[in-house]
């Protein structure tokens, strides 16, 4: 699975999303309860806005001096006995993790923590090859089970499902033949992957933050499978985007501490875990090969453009826990593996416009997301801007978009005509109106209904309110501004 | 033996680049940040105020609290082992168990009891992993307590195993009241200055907290998934 999920054209998997009613409830139910563990995380510290500025100062450092920490990096990587290598495009750093799986006539292969290894498709590489390629978190488990279920949500990757169907995919692929109780399911998903990481060639993990100074890098989990894979297995190699990296451990600790807090209301993970080279010399387990691959796949067009501080992103999710878009209309429908409105913004830089041009338009851009961001990313300006780009620059607007631009632009641009518009909508939209709210919408306002109601226009316009108000008033000599 | 790096100059040029620069030749100070909120947590507590913090998030980390004075040590240590069902126990190879009062536990009465005792020997590295795979508990050491977490912070090396905290069923840490730091930070400071003091820190440092868990099933929180399935933290008030 690379960065791309499913085929069906974005119309579609929105409409395929919100007839999920499964789908729907679990994804309001989680965002409700991640957003609440959030908040509550950020405002028992009493100065969240302190500490978000601190990230953002942070990462912004790097971005600016992102070659020299990099160079520090490696350096530091290779000084303990590590390989590194550089991959520009996602081919150059799957050849060179196939090269390892050669050489190492690796037959199974573990991972975890490994966004970025979806980004670039690195599994269908590693099954060419003849290996078993086994993801070990159990969300990510019991999608790969499921023939390869695209994953929905960055943290909680299986969203979508119930434990039913999960009960179900576990019968007829694990022979499993309990209840659908999580308890039983998680504890077979143990047995089996048990067995997996003590037989396993290789262990393959993201990074969630390398430190330049110590040439280390970190993993943070709940399960602890990350812990798992880089401990057993004699070969370790990591992926990580380019940007996840950060001057010293003290800057370290602070980003892990946004991070947990802001995924999912925790003070830290039950994991983590700070890993420096290959084994020691005399040590019994941990990698006996490290390979660090540092991809860049399309992150340093990014860099130096209007876009840059989406590259400040640590993959929280927290933008997408509140996104009134996301809780309607699903993971599966921004057809990525970034959903929500970081995958709005960074889908379209790293895929394309021509494969995601829709996505900055499935926003409210009403700047929650904004709000919660952790580094302080401007996201529904970048959404915006992405707007801004497709319209004006691309000429890529989605269709109904440009009719709608098309006669607001002239509807706008008349008065008679804006007149006419205002007044005549509540009859011209009657047919659609149910009560107070319009359910099915005509034209360029389907898009809209489809997923939720649009308010019915008011009988009588704002203008002609106001004037006869005007009018009441004046007829009792009363002055409004006296009684506020 | 040092490692190799491929492809560097032409991926770090573009970088330069694209930010509109040469590559940076000379080291580039680290800045004095002007926000530091991680100083403001727990500023000023005592010792004993840090205790109570770590008591309360025990119950919030689903895991088990006790206090002792060292000499009560063997005691606790026997009673929480026989609730978690009993051997066989897996240990690092440490003479800080010897020095707190642990050999007769471990060398007498466990073994008197059918209560295996396994120690890990990095001599025999593929039986010490097997013998942890098998183990119920793990006992260990915490070298910084994180109070604001409840995070118990272990070093790997030749005789501390990684997977004497991961492998067994579960997980206990014997916790000296004076390892105990307000937060992260502090292990962070620590960390960074062994860096520079010794050129190196060790190759694993894993920080704690808690049983392994996981909420990828309907967001219900199952306690227990790769790793420990229970975990406890016994704090060594005299130590």
């Amino acid at each position: 699975m690379a960065m791309k999920i499913g085929s069906n054209e974005f119309n579609e998997r929105v409409g395929q999303g919100i007839d999920d009613a499964f789908m729907r409830g679990a994804v309001s139910g989680a965002q409700d309860s991640m957003g609440v563990r959030r908040s509550n995380a950020a405002e028992e510290l009493g100065n969240w806005e302190d500490w978000r500025s601190h990230g953002e100062e942070i990462r912004q450092h790097v971005l600016e001096h992102l070659d020299y920490y990099l160079e520090q990096l490696s350096k530091n990587v290779a000084e303990l006995g590590g390989h590194v290598f550089f991959a520009e495009t996602k081919e150059e750093a799957n050849e060179y993790i196939r090269g390892i799986a050669q050489k190492k006539q690796a037959k199974k292969i573990v991972k975890a923590k490994s966004m970025v290894t979806e980004e670039i498709g690195l599994n269908a590489v590693l099954e060419e090859e003849g290996c078993k390629v086994i993801e070990t978190d159990l969300g990510e488990y019991i999608l790969q089970v499921d023939d390869h279920d695209p994953p929905s949500h960055i943290v909680v990757p299986a969203l979508h499902k119930n434990k039913e169907q999960i009960r179900d995919v576990f019968k007829e692929k694990l022979g499993y033949k309990k209840t659908s109780k999580p308890e039983e399911l998680a504890l077979h998903a143990r047995e089996m992957l048990r067995e997996e990481y003590m037989t396993a060639d290789i262990g393959i993990t993201g990074c969630n933050f390398a430190v330049a100074e110590s040439g280390s890098i970190s993993l943070v989990t709940n399960e602890g499978n990350a812990d798992l894979v880089t401990a057993l297995p004699k070969t370790q190699i990591t992926v990580m985007g380019m940007e996840r990296i950060v001057p010293t451990f003290e800057e370290m600790e602070v980003l892990v501490s946004l991070l947990t807090r802001s995924a999912v209301g925790q003070k830290l993970t039950s994991y983590i875990s700070v890993l420096t080279g290959p084994r020691e010399a005399q040590d019994a387990d941990g990698p006996e090969e490290f390979h660090l691959v540092i991809v860049d796949n399309g992150r340093s067009d990014i860099l130096g453009g209007e876009f840059q501080s989406i590259l400040q992103c640590i993959r929280c999710a927290a933008c997408i826990n509140v996104c009134p878009v996301y809780r309607h209309i699903g993971g599966h429908s921004y057809g990525s593996i970034y959903s929500g409105p970081i995958g709005a913004v960074l889908s379209p830089l790293l895929g394309g416009y021509d494969e995601y041009k829709e996505l900055p338009y499935a926003s409210t851009l009403c700047g929650a997301c904004t709000e919660v961001c952790p580094v302080k990313i401007p996201l529904h300006d970048l959404l915006h801007k992405h707007r801004e780009v497709i319209v004006e620059k691309e000429g890529k607007a989605p269709i109904s978009e440009k009719l709608l631009m098309k006669s607001f632009g002239i509807g706008a641009a008349s008065p008679m005509l804006y007149k006419f518009g205002t007044k005549f909508a509540p009859t011209a939209l009657n047919p659609y109106t149910n009560g107070e709210s319009i359910s099915k919408g005509p034209g360029p306002m389907k898009a809209w209904t489809d997923i939720r109601e649009f308010p019915a226009p008011n009988k009588e316009r704002f203008r002609d309110w106001f004037k006869n108000r005007k009018k009441e008033e004046n007829a009792h000599g009363r002055d409004d501004s006296e009684s506020r | 033996m040092a490692g190799t790096i491929q492809n560097q100059d032409k991926f770090l040029n573009k970088i330069a680049s694209r930010l509109g620069r040469e590559r940076i030749s000379s080291p580039v100070e680290r800045p004095d940040w002007k926000y530091r909120p991680q100083d403001e947590v727990l500023k000023n507590a005592s010792q004993d105020e840090l205790v109570d913090v770590l008591k309360k998030q025990c119950a919030n980390i689903h895991t088990d609290f006790y206090e002792t004075e060292k000499k009560d040590l063997p005691e606790v240590l026997e009673q929480i082992v026989s609730s978690y069902g009993g051997g066989p126990v897996i240990t690092w190879k440490d003479d800080r168990y010897a020095q707190w009062g642990l050999e007769s536990l471990f060398k007498k009465e466990w073994p008197k009891n059918n209560i295996e005792v396994r120690e890990w020997d990095f001599e025999n590295g593929e039986e010490s992993i097997i013998k942890a795979e098998s183990a119920n508990a793990a006992i260990t050491i915490s070298e910084i307590t994180l109070a604001e977490s409840g995070t118990t912070v272990l070093f790997s090396d030749k005789d501390k195993g990684r997977m004497v905290s991961f492998l067994p069923a579960t997980y206990i840490a014997l916790v000296p009241k004076s390892s105990l730091v307000p937060r992260i930070t502090q292990a962070a400071q620590k960390m960074r200055e062994m860096q520079q003091e010794t050129g190196r820190v060790p190759s694993c440092i894993n920080f704690i907290t808690g049983p392994s868990n996981s909420a990828d099933i309907e967001l219900n929180l199952v306690v227990g998934v790769h790793g420990p399935i229970k975990a406890s933290y016994i704090l060594i008030n005299d130590l």
